[in-house]
């Protein structure tokens, strides 16, 4: 008898057996309920946007996404960190060099076909692909090494969550999650189109949008933080000492 | 698996007591902790509602824990996760061993899983050959102090700063620090590499979603993110009673746990982890096993225990229990500390070996109210106690107290009559200060403080006096 078995057979033996368990539990999973949820004020910007606050992230906004460049920099400038990093490769085209950044789009990687064969959709960023791409490696190209030393990671977001001034981010092939994790400043562009209300509308945009959810989801609500040395909370443990939200039409 | 010490208590109470850092420790918990959920939980409207709801989604999957592990498992599987099932704490050292050997694993990067420590993983690893690098920073500073966690959710709560600076000096080679933010960026500096070198990453499963298959973790650090995407092969370990429905029961959970736990609305990261890496993906682990461990727990099912298997292991039961606010973690000897430990220690590891346990609360009804999942913590070790009775694993001196003071409750004249006398006795030894500093049968209590002497009279004796007036 297998642990399985083993175990199986202990929880089969401490409960009576529901007769149509398996319909109930087709019937939960179909209908997936929402449980109670807090009242949201309609303005889901300006809620998202105190929330973000509260949980030390920064917030700046603007109506063209052609002016995050520059919002950016002025934002390191003034913090004295410095001016470069590496970003998603849907954000590469923006006038990153115009505003004096240094921003590298992370290479842009292969896409299953529905034949089994892998091919670029995303084309690669113009002129701002740094030497980071060892030549013929790029189908299995590890991202981790180079990320380390970035110290500003630019990504967007699939959502935004005003109820908890959360970012909702999907991994996939050109939205890595490292790029928010590695560098000490994170920098999120947020289409305000994108705020939803609370987690249950998050993942219902998810359901609608995806077939299945991809290999990770992250929830990120702020700078990384502990509070494990005499409980005081200090920003930047293991993840970005910052969080930067810029919200922008995207 | 970890030795449960817990036969030690009362010899550790009394050391605890009076060990004044600790002291100091324990009512920074309180302030931060206690004030801080009471601060966010208010931000449910519907806090009562919100509760029930917890608790059903729990009850949901507990009530018929087989179907819900099964059809957790297929999903799992159909993304390409392998699961694995562990009776005891040694299976679970035995399958990440194998999966270690099987990957030519050298070295871990662990971020904090309570149940790891039930099954001392770091300890079999090590003796494998594999190097476990904790990555919590309180879990890692435990591991350069060779100390176990004393709490679930703080485990170094324990340690002040300048213990950690220390430590650090000692053991990094440093100059030493004295900032809280100088030592959290040392230890950041120092685990990063770890992290980037790590062969496989370790971690727990706050829930696992039946649904969709995958484990979610919730870390303010950004370890758990770390270990669950760099290293190329990823274990998570946890209990069979983790699972959850859906993606909307897990939100509910959400809202509660960090705003019991560490008085958050949300924690920093919640990671939901599905599948291993595919072709398209460009990072996350290319081997993603999990592993559930019952380890006693099946055993809990069915039965009067059962409700204790919904804890979501927040920790709000220990933050405002008045026993652990004074005496702490490590006083309750194994993994789990507080109410919600004083049940489950005896429960998954023999209440024999616990015995002091079930009594270790004085029925206060903190914790109780507290839970974010309504566990019925003071009724559980209410039944513990009576185990306890059942079983004759009272001491003899209590079961004869017990005894003596039933006889006289069956006899309503004696009884007045040897109170009166009692408490006539009581009041004269107290004297002016109406304070009992020694007591017989009672220097448990005396030894710390004084026993206030009644009055001189008996309740029956006020009560008839009020009701003739
Ligand atoms: S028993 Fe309740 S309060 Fe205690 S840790 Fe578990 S869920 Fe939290």
């Amino acid at each position: 008898m297998s642990a399985r078995d083993n175990i199986l057979n202990k929880i089969r033996k401490a409960q009576t057996p529901n007769s149509n368990a398996a319909e109930v539990i087709a019937q939960h999973l179909a209908q997936h309920p929402r449980g109670p949820r807090p009242n949201i004020p309609d303005d889901l910007v300006a809620h998202f946007k105190a929330r973000a606050l509260k949980l030390s992230s920064d917030v700046l906004e603007t109506d063209d996404s052609k002016n995050v460049p520059q919002l950016l920099a002025d934002y390191l400038r003034e913090k004295s960190l410095p001016m470069s990093g590496v970003c998603w490769p849907e954000l590469a085209d923006l006038p990153w060099l115009a505003a004096g950044l240094e921003i590298h789009s992370h290479p842009p990687l292969p896409h299953l076909n529905p034949d089994g064969t892998t091919s670029h959709s995303t084309k690669p960023a113009s002129g701002q692909v740094a030497g980071y791409l060892p030549k013929g490696e790029e189908a299995n190209i590890s991202l981790r090494e180079f990320n380390d030393t970035d110290a500003v990671g630019v990504t967007s977001a699939f959502c935004a969550i005003a109820e908890t001034g959360t970012l909702m981010m999907l991994g996939g092939a050109d939205t890595p999650a490292t790029t928010s994790l590695l560098p000490e400043t994170h920098v999120a562009i947020v289409d305000p189109k994108r705020i939803v209300a609370t987690m249950e509308d998050a993942w219902e945009l998810m359901r609608k949008e995806f077939s299945q959810p991809p290999r990770a989801v992250n929830f990120i609500s702020g700078p990384s933080r502990t509070a494990d040395i005499e409980q005081t909370v200090t920003l930047g443990a293991h993840g970005p000492y910052r969080v930067l939200l810029i919200l922008a039409p995207l | 698996m970890m030795q449960n010490n817990a036969l030690q208590f009362k010899r550790q109470v009394t050391i605890k007591l009076a060990d004044v850092k600790l002291q100091g420790a324990l009512s920074r918990l309180q302030s931060r902790f206690v004030e801080g959920r009471s601060a966010v939980i208010s931000e449910i409207a519907d806090l009562p509602q919100t509760r029930d709801a917890a608790a059903g989604i729990r009850n949901r999957v507990l009530n018929d824990l087989e179907h819900w592990l099964l059809h957790f498992e297929r999903e799992a599987t159909a993304r390409g996760t392998v699961v694995h099932w562990a009776e005891t704490g040694e299976d679970v050292n035995r399958i990440v061993t194998e999966i270690a050997a099987q990957h030519g694993v050298k070295t871990a990067a662990k971020s904090k899983s309570m149940v790891s420590e039930e099954c001392g993983l770091n300890d079999a690893l090590e003796r494998a050959g594999v190097t476990v690098m904790e990555t919590d920073l309180g879990e890692y500073i435990l591991q350069l102090a060779k100390e176990a966690p004393s709490h679930i959710v703080a485990p170094v709560v324990h340690k002040n700063k300048e213990e950690v600076a220390d430590l650090f000096a000692e053991k990094h080679g440093l100059p030493r620090k004295t900032g809280i933010a100088e030592l959290c960026r040392e230890a950041r500096e120092i685990l990063r590499p770890a992290f980037l070198n790590a062969d496989m990453g370790i971690s727990g499963a706050n829930f696992l979603i039946a649904e969709t298959g995958s484990a979610l973790i919730v870390t303010n650090e950004g370890n758990g993110r770390l270990v669950t995407t760099l290293p190329r092969v990823h274990v998570a370990i946890t209990g069979i009673e983790k699972v959850v429905p859906t993606l909307e029961d897990v939100s509910t959970l959400l809202r509660l746990l960090p705003r019991s736990a560490t008085g958050q609305s949300i924690t920093n990261y919640v990671s939901m982890l599905t599948g291993k890496k595919s072709v398209t993906d460009p990072d996350g682990p290319e081997h993603f096993h999990i592993i559930l461990l019952d380890n006693g727990r099946s055993s809990l099912l069915g039965g009067e225990m059962q409700d204790m298997l919904r804890c979501i292991r927040c920790g709000a039961c220990m933050n405002h229990c008045p026993v652990y606010q004074n005496i702490g973690g490590h006083a309750y000897g194994w993994v789990y500390p507080g109410p919600m430990g004083s049940i489950l220690t005896p429960l998954l590891s023999g209440l024999e070996n616990s015995p002091d346990l079930p009594n270790a609360s004085t029925l206060c009804g903190a914790c109780a109210v507290v839970c974010p999942v309504k566990i019925p913590l003071p009724d559980l070790l209410r039944k513990l106690r009576e185990k306890q009775m059942e079983r004759g694993m009272k001491s003899r001196q209590e079961t004869l107290l017990l005894k003596t003071w039933a006889w006289f409750a069956l006899h309503p004249k004696l009884y007045a009559f040897a109170t009166k006398v009692g408490v006539k006795f009581m009041a004269i030894l107290g004297g002016k200060e109406k304070l009992l500093h020694n007591l017989p049968g009672a220097s448990g209590w005396t030894n710390g403080r004084d026993f206030p002497a009644p009055t001189g009279k008996t309740f029956r004796e006020l009560y008839r006096k009020e009701h003739n007036k």
